[in-house]
């Protein structure tokens, strides 16, 4: 069972590796968006694990819902709003439960994902950071590894990929050959998850 | 008439650029003549200055235009469009009555502003906004 600390390290480590790869975010929206993927991330997750620390919220949905809100508050660029909604939305699916279970949560982020696609109006293929995430919760059904394996690979199969959403989609052809700084970013907070999970085995 | 010109709709400008949306709520109160004007707040860039969108800065200027009539919030692209939908999806960061309206920025809010002024309801302010898609140029 999954309770309120094993999300807050889950934000916690993503946080950390968030700040370990800002600057290759950054580097990868370079070539094909604004260059503040990174910077704009790090923002983001210093004010979540902040916040967590003061409210310390004890449900596994409170956590995410506040992480959430931070984020919308927080970074400042489309990925706010973006993760923000996907936080919030898996931790409303989550309801108050004090625990959930891995198939609860598998249902929870999927419900996430989908919000996070009517927002952002993008589907699988748009070279955007669904293309990790989705690939991620199908295979969340089998494990926390398998997840993680899946939303690197998808984050890797953005690179042929030509952008069709967001600022990276007004270079046509050109956004071609960069692997996409969202589905990479999306890829850091899986591998977090995968990382807490294995955490929890030992 | 005196309750719509009492309760005016408030309009909100949200853009990447703090400079930007000052301008056009400059441009568009100006453009709206004398007399009473509708409420009108920019919410540019990011709450340091910066180019991006503010959360934070929206939820003050749709708090600080509502008059009870509602509130129209125009943007321009990616991160202020997001932001918005995503703070009208949490329920309670924005006053009640408030619509994202579909319109150019510049256009949309001339003509937002000009029809709140004129004591206009905020569904015929939406209207207004979005007409302006239809405006061509060539």
């Amino acid at each position: 069972m999954l309770d309120a600390d094993f999300f807050r390290r889950w934000m916690t480590a993503t946080a950390a590796s968030v700040d370990r790869e800002a600057e290759r975010l950054t580097d990868l929206d370079s070539p094909i968006g604004d260059a503040d993927h990174g910077s704009n991330m790090q923002r983001g997750f210093i004010a979540v694990v902040a916040t967590l620390e003061k409210e310390a919220p004890d449900t596994p949905g409170a956590v995410l819902m506040l992480a959430g809100r931070q984020l919308i508050s927080t970074v400042g660029g489309a990925s706010g709003p973006l993760y923000g909604t996907l936080l919030r939305r898996t931790g409303k699916e989550l309801g108050d439960a004090a625990e959930v279970d891995e198939a609860q949560f598998t249902d929870a982020l999927r419900t996430g994902v989908d919000a996070v696609m009517t927002l952002g109006g993008a589907a699988p293929g748009d070279k955007t950071m669904i293309d990790a995430l989705v690939p991620a919760v199908d295979a969340l059904e089998d494990s926390f590894t398998a997840a993680r394996a899946a939303a690197e690979e998808g984050a890797l199969a953005t690179t042929p990929l030509q952008a069709r959403k967001g600022r990276a989609s007004y270079l046509g052809e050109r956004s071609i050959g960069h692997q996409d700084p969202g589905a990479t970013s999306s890829a850091l907070l899986i591998a977090a998850l995968a990382e807490t999970a294995g955490e929890s085995d030992e | 008439m005196s309750d719509a010109t009492d309760k005016l709709v408030g309009i909100v400008l949200v853009s990447h650029s703090a400079a930007v949306a000052a301008s056009v709520a400059e441009l568009a109160t100006g453009l709206a003549g004398g007399g009473t004007t509708a409420p009108v707040a920019p919410a540019g860039g990011t709450a340091d200055g910066g180019l991006g969108t503010s959360a934070e800065l929206i939820s003050a200027a749709a708090a600080s235009v509502d008059r009870g009539a509602g509130v129209a919030v125009l943007t321009d692209l990616g991160s202020a469009v997001l932001t918005v939908k995503a703070l009208l999806a949490e329920g309670d960061e924005l006053p009640d009555r408030t619509r994202l309206v579909d319109a150019p920025f510049v256009e949309g809010a001339v003509a937002a502003v000009v029809t709140a002024s004129a004591g206009a309801d905020l569904a015929a302010v939406e209207a207004a906004a979005a007409e302006a898609y239809a405006y061509r140029k060539e």
